[in-house]
């Protein structure tokens, strides 16, 4: 293993090889989930605390399940029940906690660069669990895992990825991890969600999702936030879904089936319609299995010494 | 660090033989194959457990239900090793609850690889009874664990190593004794 750093903090700073290991790892603890027993003694006496300082369910949940099926205790911390609201920095939260002797922090903040500054400031390692509209480096693993179950290889493979991309973490996170493997990555939304200059990143850019779906493989369809309905981006959400929303109709006319995923929670009727979130092709709870997988997989990975290589 | 090959223990054609006896143990002590499930340890155990598992279906005629099993999450040296060792995908796909396991390793040693496959099938069920086959014992024991079915005894000295081979992964089937020669040379 090369996470030299010990950290985890996007798909950005991850060797191909190191990517290719995760993914491995995950198989081996996706088989796990599927046993009578949940759960390996891999890392006892570890202590991870979770440090959400926005809302998460799934995340969360899936970062405290991934902590117990391996026997690390965990702990969680969330800013609306915590000293921030007394004013504390991230610095000095981070400190106390560490004071606290524990050894791995999973954290999710508003502000993009949050999990680089506690890797700087901390000893312990630091998992990215999204910063701002930076990374999201396990949601963009466990889409990898999900697309590799479906398809053979990444070489080549077309993968679309479709709404707000200005804002999203999950596509940032998707598209680094997707290009380092060999993958075609394609945008498409608004131009008001697509950052100018995104496809010096080595990906291509699509304001037609009917061209779009011509052309893929995989659609990973973001979600719309109901509030950005009110912040001028696009006139309204009926309106985003009649341009962009991902429906039957539309994906009947592509020339074969193209594997359907969505980060969740799914607004039905806005990004994606109802019947293709429950479709056969959908692979939208796969997703969230797999994601107690791959962060199990990281928890391991970090928590071990060098890799061996034998 | 390099090796140097002291002596061969077990040739192709004795590991053949070896793999014959095996089978034909366990099959006897079980008295047939009813309620026999293999288990083998990843990585060359599981090999040795297939082969055990297609002798006794020659011998017997019906198939006994055989899995792979990766005990890297359970063992001891997790947090002492500076070296992490690779996870395996864990392959059971039968109950093993009211069975009679035969759990298989390639050199037993220590006995820590057994004592975390035996936490690791407790994970899996209830087996009604465990027996161990190994191709090798080499003795050094640290824990109270003896095997039932045995290929080959071969005492060594504790700074010696055994390592056994097979064609599934090495692309030679046999058993050798080898000694550590010092740093690069």
């Amino acid at each position: 293993m090369n996470f030299k750093s010990g950290h985890l903090l996007g798909l950005e700073y991850v060797e191909r090889d190191d990517i290719e290991l995760i993914l491995k790892t995950t198989k081996s603890f996706r088989e796990i989930l599927d046993r009578p027993i949940k759960k390996v003694p891999t890392l006892q006496g570890k202590t991870v605390v979770n440090l959400f300082f926005e809302p998460s369910t799934r995340t969360r949940i899936s970062f405290e399940l991934a902590e117990k099926r391996l026997s690390a205790d965990s702990v969680n911390f969330s800013s609306s029940t915590s000293s921030v609201k007394k004013g504390e920095t991230l610095l000095d939260t981070a400190r106390n906690i560490e004071a606290m002797k524990i050894d791995m922090v999973v954290i999710r903040h508003q502000s993009p660069g949050a999990a680089h500054f506690l890797a700087l400031n901390l000893d312990a390692n630091i998992i990215n669990a999204g910063d701002g509209a930076h990374e999201h480096p396990t949601q963009g693993l466990l889409d990898m895992v999900t697309i590799a179950e479906q398809h053979k290889t990444f070489e080549g493979l077309r993968v679309g990825i479709v709404g707000d991309i200005a804002h999203s973490r999950v596509a940032l996170s998707n598209i680094h991890g997707l290009l380092k493997m060999g993958a075609k990555v394609t945008l498409c939304g608004p131009a008001t969600l697509i950052p100018r200059e995104i496809d010096k990143l080595g990906v291509e850019v699509s304001y037609n999702i009917d061209d779009l779906i011509q052309n893929v493989d995989v659609l990973n369809v973001l979600r719309i936030q109901l509030e950005r309905q009110d912040s001028g981006f696009f006139p309204s959400l009926r309106e985003y879904h009649n341009y962009f929303g991902i429906t039957r109709e539309r994906l009947e006319k592509a020339t074969r089936p193209i594997t359907i995923m969505h980060p969740g929670p799914i607004n039905r009727g806005v990004e994606i319609a109802s019947d293709v979130a429950d479709s056969e092709h959908s692979v939208i709870l796969n997703q969230v299995t797999n994601g107690v997988a791959v962060r199990m997989a990281i928890l391991y990975l970090l928590a071990g010494g060098e890799h061996d290589t034998n | 660090m390099e090796f140097r090959v002291k002596a061969n223990l077990v040739t192709p054609e004795d590991l053949r033989r070896i793999i014959i006896r095996l089978a034909h143990e366990i099959v006897e002590r079980n008295r047939g194959i009813e309620d026999l499930v293999i288990v083998g340890l990843l990585t060359r155990g599981a090999y040795l457990a297939h082969r055990i598992a297609k002798k006794i279906e020659e011998i017997e005629g019906k198939a006994v239900p055989t899995g792979d099993l990766d005990v890297t999450l359970y063992r001891d040296d997790f947090r002492t090793r500076l070296k992490q060792p690779e996870v395996q995908v864990t392959n059971i796909k039968f109950q093993i609850d009211e069975k009679n396991v035969i759990l298989v390793d390639d050199v037993l040693f220590t006995g820590r690889t057994v004592r975390a496959a035996l936490d690791a099938l407790m994970d899996f069920g209830r087996p009604n009874r465990i027996h161990l086959a190994v191709l090798v014992d080499r003795g050094h024991r640290e824990l109270p664990i003896k095997a039932d079915f045995v290929g080959k005894n071969i005492p060594t000295s504790i700074g010696e190593e055994v390592r056994g081979k097979l064609t599934e992964v090495d692309h030679e089937d046999c058993v050798n004794l080898v000694e550590e020669v010092g740093e690069g040379n």
